[in-house]
């Protein structure tokens, strides 16, 4: 390196200042931090008294542990798939060329502007057994609802529908993502004779397939970090049903002081998130098409 | 795109993207769609998207008719059944009430979230910015490592962190004598430090700005901050405003920070303070709980449709240039 090298490294690290202190403060020692905790026994009140594996030995051996680790999986198992498909449905249908498409969009996009907390106080009333609006709803057609949040097989369930309410973000996404796909593809196949679903298949899925894996990952991420909703709306029950992965690590941390355990779940949750973020990146050469630029 | 773009690449490249505003959107497709033939004989399947679009709107918006109209109901109207739409006799005094709660102080909770919002918002944009014009403008060695790296950091969630952080601002607040937990600090004070999805966003727009701009002022003898404060940060305008839009609305939705970080009721936020007005109130007063809902919801919505454009705009980037 020459000497205009090194001025330009100075000047770029000096912009970069801000966020290289902060991925010390708030990302790095952090994460190191919490990796030597899971190692420790370690209360808060008390300094930490390095235990070795016994916390993630004591994990595996944990039934709530696992309970709170299928819960989010089974979660997700309901909540991804039909989200996507219904965001993606959404999106086709709200990118046809119609009358008052300005106004359906903005009416899909709107619940996912929603608060958090609000959402959560307004689907416990649409959810409530007896006066809620949804089993109203199923009344008139002669269905008679279950209580969705006090019945352990429909909390979940439950939950993941509520979670479709939100998609108007995703939606946006795609939208964005199917005004890219280039006219003459669609023009050709319809001069091919390809019908609809088909041009669907081989044009609008792969050439949108970036999109969805962008927001596979994203939401991927996300799934493992659900709490405010099942805090606020169920406080985990009944009989744990509801109980997600990040509520038993919070729990541990603030509740029962657990400090070191909670840090072992943290590198856990870690651990997952790479996995699985590894794990798409590498189905994705299978499946996601990148348009040559 | 990524290449030294000219001036007109960057206006079609935000004219396509202010396509998508909502306002816009039916506009820009009834321009798009010019081949007659594909709009023959296809009168029917119109009609089949209008049908399902009004089906999916009508559920869509009847959560929030049902919140309003819960807002406005009395008490004994709320446990009726079966439970009507039109509420009477309407109650706008419910806003009144919850505002007015003892036990629950909602123009509190509003600064409160105010105070922290506007400082994560200041700090996040200014930052973000400053990195990301290192991230795009200076050539250096490592750029692209460090550039990985960030983006990498972006899949870190924050529960993976609380629990070190945590101890870290109650170790600070033991060694410096400044208190840290308990405090608005633990909230606003890293998002100074550049957030990596702000910085990847405005980075994407900066790279938009042709370089010819940026080197001709450095022949000039402008220093690369003169550059950055003079030339790109008036450019970046739409972008910086997405960034400030988005950690406002982040803060006024953060549940779990706030949650771990804040310990006496009068620090809480409107998240906060929306959960434990549930949780005084038994959760049974479900009209007044909807009330405090759409208080918490509505300055969104007016926020929403003020920055409508560019909004969707940026939501529309996050997505496509990842």
């Amino acid at each position: 390196m020459n000497r205009k090298d090194w001025a330009q490294l100075g000047k770029g690290l000096g912009f970069l200042s801000p966020w290289l202190i902060g991925f010390f403060a708030f990302t790095l020692i952090p994460v190191g931090l919490s990796f030597y905790y899971s190692l420790c026994e370690y209360s808060l009140l008390q300094k930490p008294l390095y235990i070795g594996l016994d916390n993630y030995r004591q994990l595996w051996a944990d039934p709530i542990f696992w309970k709170a680790l299928t819960n989010t999986f089974y979660y997700a198992l309901m909540a991804l798939p039909s989200g996507m498909m219904v965001s993606l449905g959404l999106a086709l249908l709200l990118n046809a060329d119609i009358r008052g498409q300005a106004i359906y969009r903005t009416i899909i996009f709107l619940p996912s502007l929603v608060p958090t907390v609000a959402s959560a106080m307004l689907w416990l009333w649409l959810f409530n057994a007896k006066l809620g609006l949804i089993n109203n709803l199923l009344g008139k057609v002669g269905i008679e609802g279950p209580g969705w949040l006090t019945t352990p097989e429909w909390a979940l369930p439950a939950l993941a529908f509520m979670s479709l309410w939100g998609v108007g973000h995703t939606v946006v996404i795609y939208l964005a993502g199917l005004q890219d796909v280039p006219r003459e593809l669609y023009e050709a196949a319809e001069i091919d004779g390809a019908r609809s679903w088909r041009r669907l298949w081989h044009i609008t899925l792969p050439m949108l397939s970036p999109v969805i894996f962008f927001n596979l990952v994203m939401a991927l991420i996300g799934t493992m970090q659900v709490f405010a909703v099942p805090y606020i709306m169920t406080g985990g029950g009944p009989t744990r049903s509801t109980y997600f992965f990040t509520m038993y690590l919070y729990d541990n941390a603030f509740t029962y002081l657990k400090m070191g355990y909670a840090s072992a779940m943290a590198w856990v949750q870690l651990l997952i998130i790479l996995c699985l973020t590894g794990f798409s990146f590498w189905s994705s050469r299978k499946w996601v098409h990148y348009q040559s630029k | 795109m990524l290449t030294q773009p000219t001036d007109t690449d960057i206006q079609t490249d935000q004219s396509e993207l202010g396509a998508l505003a909502l306002g816009d959107a039916a506009r820009a497709d009834a321009s798009k769609s010019h081949s007659t033939s594909m709009r023959r004989g296809k009168n029917s399947e119109r009609l089949m998207t209008h049908l399902g679009l009004l089906l999916i709107s009508i559920g869509f918006l009847l959560p929030f008719v049902w919140m309003l109209s819960t807002s406005l109901k009395t008490l004994d109207k709320t446990m009726e059944f079966p439970p009507q739409f039109l509420p009477s006799p309407a109650v706008p005094a419910n806003y009144w009430t919850v505002l007015t709660s003892e036990k629950v102080d909602f123009p509190l909770f509003t600064r409160n979230t105010l105070i922290i919002a506007v400082l994560s918002v200041l700090g996040t944009t200014l930052s973000s910015a400053i990195v990301a014009y290192g991230f795009s403008k200076i050539n250096f060695k490592g750029r692209g490592v460090l550039f990985a790296l960030m983006l990498a950091t972006m899949m870190i969630p924050f529960p993976v962190t609380m629990v070190s952080l945590f101890s870290l601002f109650r170790w600070l607040g033991d060694n410096t004598g400044i208190a840290w937990l308990g405090t608005f600090k633990p909230l606003w004070v890293p998002a100074w430090f550049g957030s990596a999805f702000n910085i990847f966003l405005l980075r994407q727009f900066f790279m938009t700005i042709p370089n010819e701009l940026s080197e001709s002022a450095r022949i000039d003898g402008c220093s690369e901050w003169g550059i950055f404060r003079r030339i790109i940060l008036p450019l970046a305008r739409p972008a910086l405003t997405v960034v400030a839009l988005f950690t406002f609305m982040g803060t006024w939705n953060d549940f779990l920070g706030p949650l771990v970080y804040l310990q006496r009721p009068e620090q809480y936020t409107l998240a906060l303070g929306l959960q434990a007005f549930q949780s005084q109130h038994g959760g049974t007063e479900w009209n007044l709980l909807m009330a405090a809902s759409v208080l918490v919801l509505s300055p969104i919505i007016v926020l929403f449709f003020l920055t409508q454009k560019t909004f969707i705009q940026g939501i529309a980037t996050t997505g496509m240039k990842g």
